[in-house]
């Protein structure tokens, strides 16, 4: 048992396959211990949230009663992704652990949404929208730092408020791109080596070892969405994160949200 | 890769005496159990160490698997029934005889003698890339080795590939679909019954495996229902050498006719797919047609829509639309239905 499984090529090498699929097991089980250990550090450990500054209530009061987060395209492109992502799982992982359908149509027609989807995504993050707004900058790792020794009982300034996004959307958002890229990437070509309507099939594209390790990263990337998506599910349902869920729905936040949690210089309000 | 030795390898035999004794110990080892019927297919897998069982699971020993008995009117046969006892039943001469003239037409008299119905049709493919133990996609790797520009495919699928293109060489699968038979498969939760067109399965469903047998699983019996007993039947194996060899493409077809129109039919061929294939829309079109040329053509025609032939087997194509027109110009004619 390890991580990536081997085989010979027909010149004798050994060329990895790909991964080994008790991973799969591992990653749920990643997820639920994630779950419960979240779960322990709220309920015994975690303090409660502090700024460092807060708006005037007489500014508040000036803000728009909702307050725009994710446009109707930023939204679509979401649940477009979701909706690939969850196929593209389910499809590749049930017939693994006994499942028997025709699943490969399934996965590769959700593979070609999925990154249809991440294309639009790029253009219209790099040309309609702050494009650094989810990237972590320099604030966002100084405050991190402060929040780690506060929450070790050492002393330090209180954090600043969030921009657009707080640093664990951030971070959630760069393990997404790691793997989602990684998936797609060589999502893309393995379906040379199917037969699909949208090219034709070449088999000897690359070599044994080159494909190996593309099915190896992709099988890699694969398991760990499974972790990833199920800490993503987990986190929007939590109580305290459903003002922001909602917003992945009706597109705002509540002003009292914003004013509360992000600082206007950073992430200036916008009304829907 | 494949070196052929002559001593077995090692694993743990059982030989139980009874279908319960024998489910005991398929649900005990689950996957790491071997089910062995008359062998033919077991030992190239064994002695090749190509398959490494820990566990071999021997049915000889089983006498309520054997036997051909009457069943509402049509007949049920046990799965451990020698292909040679199958050919000799005076009932499947009788009422079944495409299945007699398919069991007759698989391998030579000897291999017949020891090779059982349910083994033949569970039987593995024969594709070579695989069976020399190429870690294909059908192996578990990532490759159909039978699948690239340079490969020797004469003998591969020309329909239903998906990433695999081997394809299913049992000789008696299409006559048992022809008849509409119906496959008893029994575990340690109960028994079910599958249709023969369903028993058998391509690589888009689940490329390890060429039938719905799961580990516990053991085919106990094949029903055939009177519904086609004594119809007009087809049955033509086309393979390289005619003595002893695996089809390239067989038909097999059960029609009822009413004065000169095709008043029903079934018909499915193997060779050509991964798993034996009814060919539905060839039926559907036939219905309420006169058994003529026209008809014919049309139908060879229909069964080929599809058809992706690989470098090699393209020959197949010409193939199964000629033995479609055959199996129902020929009925008539055919010396050995």
């Amino acid at each position: 048992m390890g991580i990536i499984e081997f085989a010979k090529s027909p010149w004798g090498q050994d060329v990895p396959i790909h991964i080994f699929f008790y991973l799969i097991y591992v990653a749920v089980i990643a997820g639920l211990t994630f779950f419960i250990g979240h779960v322990i550090w709220l309920r015994y450990f975690a303090k409660k949230e502090e700024f460092a500054d807060s708006t005037p209530p007489g500014e508040v009061a000036k803000l728009p009663a909702e307050i725009k987060r994710h446009s109707l395209p930023a939204r679509l492109f979401h649940w477009v992704q979701a909706g690939a992502m969850l196929t593209l799982l389910f499809s590749a992982f049930l017939p693994k652990v006994g499942v028997r359908f025709e699943w490969l149509q399934w996965h590769w027609i959700a593979g070609v949404v999925l990154t249809v989807s991440i294309v639009f995504h790029i253009i219209h993050a790099s040309f309609f929208m702050n494009f650094w707004s989810i990237w972590p900058d320099k604030i966002d790792i100084e405050d991190a730092g402060r929040r780690w020794k506060r929450s070790q009982g050492e002393k330090a300034p209180a954090p600043r408020r969030f921009g657009k996004y707080p640093m664990e959307n951030k971070m959630y958002h760069l393990a997404i791109v790691l793997a989602g890229l990684s998936v797609t990437l060589t999502g893309f070509f393995m379906l040379f080596r199917i037969r699909t309507p949208l090219f034709t099939r070449n088999s000897y594209m690359f070599g044994d070892m080159t494909n190996g390790l593309m099915y190896t990263l992709h099988g890699l990337a694969g398991v760990g969405l499974i972790a990833l998506i199920m800490i993503h599910v987990y986190f929007a349902l939590r109580p305290e994160k459903l003002k922001i869920s909602r917003s992945m729905v009706y597109g705002t936040i509540k002003r009292e949200h914003y004013a509360e949690h992000h600082d206007p210089k950073r992430w200036v309000a916008e009304a829907e | 890769m494949a070196v052929i030795r002559d001593v077995m390898p090692a694993f743990e035999l059982f030989q139980p005496a009874t279908i319960d004794d024998a489910l005991n110990l398929l649900d005990k080892h689950g996957s790491e159990a071997w089910v062995m019927a008359g062998g033919l297919d077991s030992f190239d897998w064994l002695k090749d160490r190509i398959k490494r069982p820990s566990v071999v699971v021997d049915l000889s020993q089983i006498k309520e698997l054997t036997g051909v008995k009457e069943w509402n009117g049509g007949i049920e046969i046990g799965a451990m029934t020698t292909l040679t006892d199958v050919v000799r039943n005076p009932i499947v001469k009788e009422k079944f005889s495409i299945l007699a003239t398919g069991a007759e037409s698989a391998a030579s008299p000897q291999i017949r003698n020891q090779g059982t119905i349910g083994g033949n049709v569970s039987q593995d493919t024969r594709c070579w890339y695989y069976r020399s133990g190429w870690k294909c996609y059908r192996a578990g790797g990532n490759t159909c080795f039978a699948d690239t520009p340079t490969a020797i495919n004469r003998e591969h699928a020309i329909m239903g590939a998906s990433r695999c293109v081997a394809v299913n060489p049992s000789d008696s699968a299409p006559a048992l679909i022809a008849l509409d038979a119906k496959m008893v498969i029994r575990n340690k939760s109960g028994e079910r019954v599958v249709d023969a067109e369903n028993y058998f399965i391509g690589p888009a469903l689940d490329i390890r495996r060429m039938t719905v047998l799961l580990p516990g699983d053991l085919l106990v019996a094949i029903r055939i229902p009177s519904t086609w007993a004594g119809a007009k039947f087809y049955f033509e194996k086309v393979r390289d050498r005619p003595v002893w060899d695996f089809p390239l493409v067989n038909i097999a077809a059960a029609m009822k006719v009413n004065g000169d129109n095709i008043e029903s039919i079934r018909m499915a061929v193997n060779g050509v797919a991964a798993h034996p294939v009814r060919l539905t829309a060839v039926e559907a079109s036939l219905v309420g047609k006169p058994r003529n040329a026209a008809s014919a053509d049309a139908a060879g025609q229909l069964a080929i829509q599809g058809a992706e032939p690989l470098r090699h087997n393209g020959y197949k194509v010409p193939l199964l639309r000629n033995l479609v027109k055959r199996a129902i110009r020929g009925v008539e004619e055919a010396k050995w239905a």
